[in-house]
């Protein structure tokens, strides 16, 4: 046998080549593990960060950085992800005297920051090993796993710019972070007990507990106790998922009636315990991101009725930091652990706000002195036929960006604001869409405020200037006339975007569309968007490219009486269904003896209905959403009003869920409005209302209506791309989260044979919305379209 | 006297209406004027019938303000349009400290228009003047053809005499402020959109015109350096108000939601309908802006007169950026009470 020396000598002649690799490759431990590999094969050369992202320069035989290139793109570190590895012109003389692993060149900003991630299974082991100096350390980290865009202040990534600033290494850890073979080489956040952060539990009057903090913190959770707990993206308010009077306090004191909480559960064995536990589910929750996972609750073992009332889901995630492993760990069974915020606010990050604005609600405080720069909350997943479909994206995957399809690296960068509600801005720029985690609802001024810090934020982090604004068509977003400012202040261009063309948009532009791509025909199915006609929109049939958008078919626009009021009472959009299909004392003429007619005249229906017809405070809408919610109001569900939008809907789905009967759909019909075909609900009213009469069973009325308006969706959207010459059918909107539905629309569809659409890596919500505002503007901006 | 009325027949008041000789500035107008107006309004200045009022020069300044007033329905609970414009410039001449003097009015009528209804309006006016303690010194009359306007439009003007010393405005408006609201909002709007559009809400709305000059006097006498600015909330509420401060003093406010006066029948219109209170109309309703030192002395000033008998301290100026006028609301929310944006459609539905 020869030797690697012997080998090279014989083998083919010395050769220099050089290799570009981009993606998120900086601070992952690249180069460790592409020094380990170069050493292993015997090259010699040297590895170094730039602007683009990694550069390598090898030496040696020609096989052998052969076997380096496909070994690398074979076998990248956990939490790199390469978006390409392209090979350079040779640079000079092939001298190298080993390998080395160089400082960075400057401008590491092209890379981006990552996401923060779960704690990796070294780290873990180290925290559980009684002989390791990290045993029992709540902030033990290294490339693989840790905080990192959370304690970002500014670029470049090194622990200057974070919040570790404060603190200075210890020997050992300064060598573990100077020693490319080290898993902690260059990790920014290294800590260790003696000289990292340090955790601490203090009572409710702000008085530090001697002790083991997660010991006792353990043992007060037991005990009925409500936590406060610092963790990566924020604090959260935790408890005994099982208790079910300590749950009920908590929502009482948070002011959250009915809301589900997440629970946080020790490991993949407690949660199948709970739910149906999936493959794609495993794998969601044992992922780095670490999300909330959305499944079916089992049956067989229940966690608190109040963490999650009257939902058939319960969303699970398992522990992401040495912190939470360690808590948990002491604790061994599942934790509500939901966000701390004041109502409507951003989630509390630091110490003294938690003391001050969490008082009346927490008991104890499980806190530490590594402060949290930026806010992420639990990002939220579901995985349906099989797919992780994002539903709320913000901590383990912002600010990782989304590639488009290559040729929009060619397009101007755009800066796209986003909607109004489940607020996320989307930077694209060279192919790349990063969305801001979400930031929640921006008729709160403190949201607000903190989503127009992120925006400006993420322009710095990314050394990001736009040359085009892109926002909503509705000027009464705060995200709008953010965009409005901007766009004045820097003389930008602003691009208005049609809220559903965005849905869409976000479909096709996350699928790796080109940016001329053919049009597709797009259903969605949303609660509410600005027309481009100065109505309500929200239930569209549309055929979209990135240019534009026809409108094909909708749904039969009805009032919504007294405007958002309507979004929180579902009696509203009853009362504006039957004015718009029949006409409200016609109804009341043919049904006054059902429940649900007794409980609309108790509500001055019959002023509303005057007032919807006179158009007082009523705009008209082609709503999906206000729909469901009439049809849960007409069964009962929610009548009155919901505390958090979707809910009415949600339990509706849930009855239509549990029905064993497979039952024929309620009837929709078509009608012109104004020449253009709609949906037509009022023969499902007169079947609906038929059923009421004669006492059906909810659960089949829900049924009926989620298979007759899957049906008659369907039905339309087929007709309309067969016309069109389409045989891609795109869903989008809010709606759309809806699995009954969704399932349905998907298997009529497909069963057709056209090639369905959706959105995965964003949400199908208003949270994706940015990222199809940004692809409409980009293009748009290259069309030279004047705004 | 009886050579006026021979050159005519009187006007017929129970039965007649507006044609265009009333507006040609003929014998007909002439007859408008001296049967309808004179009497209405009845004082020396406007007898001389020339093209202007000759006043007598009030001390060292002056306030000077117009406004235009088109209003459906003509006629509604509390008030008509010719109280309101009388209201509306005595308003914005006392909010401003001045006490108001003079006013003239100009009429562009639709033709048709009843002269019975002309003369109620006239006659509302005058009384509204007297009470006042103004004149209608001034006047002009225009006829437009039919459907070319809706009903009458009045556009009145005032002069008022600012004391010495006085700076009210935006400009003086610090952090810590206190936002002293006159009494509950919303009663005119709801009024005229309960009239308009024929809604009867359970219980009646009436609209709140009313002149404040009188309440501004007394707050002046309470406490003439501690108050900052001062405004009525008419067309676009509260909100407007505040962010056209906010704006200006580049400041924003901090509202507490329960502690801003509104009726239970504006309430459940408000309701009902969807409406934001804090954007709905007022003609009779102030806002001070006052250093916090005199809030409380102020209050109660504001309270010992009838125009001010449920004022309440509604929230205070604080530093900000964005110059948000934020509510904080009873749930712990805090809410951004915008401009309204012209885009009638909801933001979150």
């Amino acid at each position: 046998m020869l030797t690697h020396r012997e080998l090279r000598k014989v083998g083919r002649e010395r050769r220099s080549r050089a290799f570009r690799i981009e993606g998120l490759v900086q601070g992952v431990g690249f180069r460790p593990h592409v020094w380990r590999l170069a050493t292993e094969l015997g090259l010699e050369g040297r590895v170094l960060n730039d602007g683009q992202g990694v550069l390598v320069e090898l030496a040696g035989a020609d096989a052998a950085i052969d076997e380096f290139r496909a070994s690398l793109l074979q076998n990248p570190p956990p939490l790199a992800r390469v978006h390409s590895v392209s090979e350079l012109a040779p640079r000079g003389g092939s001298y190298f005297a080993g390998f080395r692993i160089e400082g960075s060149a400057k401008g590491e900003v092209a890379t981006g920051i990552l996401p923060d991630a779960a704690t990796c299974p070294e780290c873990l082991a180290e925290i559980r090993n009684p002989n390791n100096r990290r045993h029992r350390y709540a902030f033990a980290n290294c490339t693989h796993c840790g905080p990192r865009f959370t304690i970002v202040e500014s670029i470049p990534y090194d622990r200057q710019n974070t919040t570790m600033r404060a603190f200075a290494m210890c020997p050992d850890c300064a060598a573990e972070y100077g020693d490319p073979a080290d898993r902690r080489f260059h990790a920014q956040p290294n800590a260790c007990p003696a000289c990292g952060p340090t955790l601490w539990l203090e009572d409710a009057g702000g008085v530090r507990l001697s002790g083991d903090p997660i010991a006792e913190a353990a043992r007060r959770l037991r005990g009925g106790a409500i936590l406060a707990i610092k963790g990566i993206g924020g604090f959260h308010l935790a408890c005994d998922a099982l208790n079910e009077e300590t749950v009920s306090a908590l929502r009482g004191r948070k002011r959250r009636e009915a809301k589900p909480f997440g629970v946080m559960m020790p490991d993949i064995a407690m949660a199948a315990r709970y739910c149906r536990v999936g493959v794609a589910d495993r794998q969601a929750l044992e992922s780095t991101a670490a999300p909330l996972v959305l499944m079916e609750k089992s049956g067989r073992e229940c966690v608190a009725e109040a963490v999650a009332p009257g939902q058939t889901e319960l969303a699970v995630l398992l522990p992401y930091s040495p912190l939470h492993c360690l808590l948990i760990d002491a604790y061994g069974g599942p934790l509500v652990m939901t966000s701390a915020n004041e109502t409507g606010a951003p989630q509390v990050i630091d110490n003294d706000e938690a003391r001050s604005l969490l008082a009346g609600i927490a008991e104890g405080f499980l806190m530490h002195d590594r402060p949290i720069a930026q806010r992420a909350d639990d990002s939220l997943v579901r995985v349906q036929r099989g797919c992780v479909r994002m539903l709320r994206r913000a901590r383990g995957h912002a600010p990782a960006p989304i590639r488009l399809h290559e040729d929009f690296r060619e397009l101007d960068p755009v800066l796209a604001m986003g909607p109004e509600l489940k607020a996320t801005a989307c930077l694209l720029r060279d192919g790349l869409a990063t969305l801001t985690q979400h930031l929640g609802d921006l008729e709160d001024a403190r949201t607000f405020v903190e989503y127009e810090r992120t925006v400006s934020l993420y322009c710095r982090l990314l050394d990001f200037v736009p040359t085009a604004i892109s926002v909503d068509m509705h000027r009464g977003y705060h995200s709008t006339q953010a965009g409005e400012r901007l766009a004045a202040e820097r003389d930008l261009r602003l691009i208005r975007v049609q809220h559903h063309h965005a849905h869409i948009a976000s479909v096709l532009a996350e699928g790796g569309a080109q940016p001329d791509a053919p049009p597709v025909l797009g259903i969605v199915m949303d609660g509410f968007g600005a027309g481009d006609d100065g109505s309500g929109w929200g239930c569209e049939f549309m055929l979209a490219d990135f240019r534009g958008y026809r409108r094909l078919g909708s749904l039969r626009p009805a009032p919504l009486p007294g405007g958002a009021k309507a979004m929180r009472e579902p009696w509203r959009n009853l009362l504006a269904q039957l004015e718009a299909c029949f006409g409200w004392e016609a109804a009341q003429a043919h049904w006054s003896g059902l429940d649900c007619f007794q409980a609309l005249r108790k509500k001055n229906s019959d002023l509303l209905a005057e007032a919807a017809r006179k158009g007082v405070n009523a705009p008209l809408a082609s709503s999906a959403g206000r729909l469901f919610d009439a049809v849960a109001a007409a069964l009962g569900i929610h009548f009155e009003g919901i505390t958090f939008e979707g809910q009415a809907a949600m339990e509706l789905e849930g009855l239509a869920r549990s029905a064993l009967d497979k039952v024929t759909g309620y009837p929709f019909g078509r009608l012109d409005v104004a020449g253009l075909p709609c949906l037509d609900p009022a023969p499902m009213w007169e079947c609906l209302m038929q059923d009421l009469i004669v006492g059906t069973a909810r659960e089949i009325m829900a049924t009926r209506f989620h298979s007759g308006l899957a049906e008659a969706a369907s039905r339309f959207a087929l007709e309309l791309a067969d016309g069109a010459g389409t045989d891609r059918i795109a869903l989008s909107g809010g709606v759309f989260q809806n699995r009954t539905l969704a399932d349905a629309i998907h298997a009529n569809l497909t069963a057709a044979g056209v090639e369905v659409l959706e959105n995965a890596k964003v949400p199908c919500n208003d949270g994706g919305v940015s990222l199809g505002q940004s692809a409409v503007a980009s293009v748009r901006a290259l069309a030279g379209e004047q705004p | 006297m009886n050579r006026q009325r021979s050159y005519r027949p009187r006007l017929d008041i129970r039965a007649g209406r507006i044609d265009m000789t009333h507006g040609s500035g003929g014998r007909a107008t002439a007859q408008l004027f001296e049967e309808i107006f004179l009497p209405a309004f009845s004082n020396p200045h406007l007898a001389r019938a020339e093209d202007q009022a000759i006043l007598p020069s009030p001390g060292s300044r002056l306030a000077f303000t117009t406004d235009g007033h088109v209003v459906t329905p003509l006629f509604f609970p509390g008030g008509d349009i010719g109280s309101l414009s009388v209201h509306g410039t005595v308003n914005d001449l006392a909010v401003g400290g001045a006490c108001p003097l003079h006013i003239a009015a100009g009429f562009v009528i639709e033709e048709g228009f009843p002269l019975a209804d002309l003369k109620r309006i006239a006659e509302s006016m005058g009384e509204a003047a007297r009470e006042c303690g103004v004149a209608i010194v001034a006047g002009d009359t225009k006829v437009v053809e039919r459907d070319k306007a809706d009903g009458v439009f009045i556009t009145t003007t005032g002069i008022g005499e600012v004391p010495d010393g006085l700076d009210l405005g935006a400009h003086n408006i610090r952090a810590g402020d206190r936002v002293i609201l006159s009494g509950p909002i919303g009663d005119h709007g709801i009024a005229i959109l309960s009239k308009r559009e024929n809604l009867a809400f359970e219980a009646p709305v009436r609209s709140d015109t009313a002149p404040l000059h009188g309440l501004v006097s007394a707050i002046l006498a309470a406490a003439p350096t501690g108050i900052h600015a001062m405004r009525d909330a008419t067309r676009g509420g509260l909100a407007a108000i505040l962010n056209e401060y906010a704006h200006a003093a580049r400041l924003g406010f901090a509202l507490n939601e329960e502690s801003i006066p509104i009726r239970p029948a504006v309430n459940a219109a408000c309701e009902l309908l969807g409406i934001d209170p804090l954007y709905v109309a007022n003609e009779g309703k102030l806002v001070a802006i006052t250093d916090p030192d005199v809030a409380d002395a102020i209050l109660a000033a504001m309270r010992q007169h009838p125009f001010g008998a449920e004022a309440a301290i509604i929230g205070e100026a604080v530093e900000d950026e964005h110059g948000f006028v934020r509510l904080e609301t009873s749930f712990g929310g805090s809410r951004v009470v915008d401009w309204l944006s012209g885009d009638q459609l909801p933001r979150i539905c």
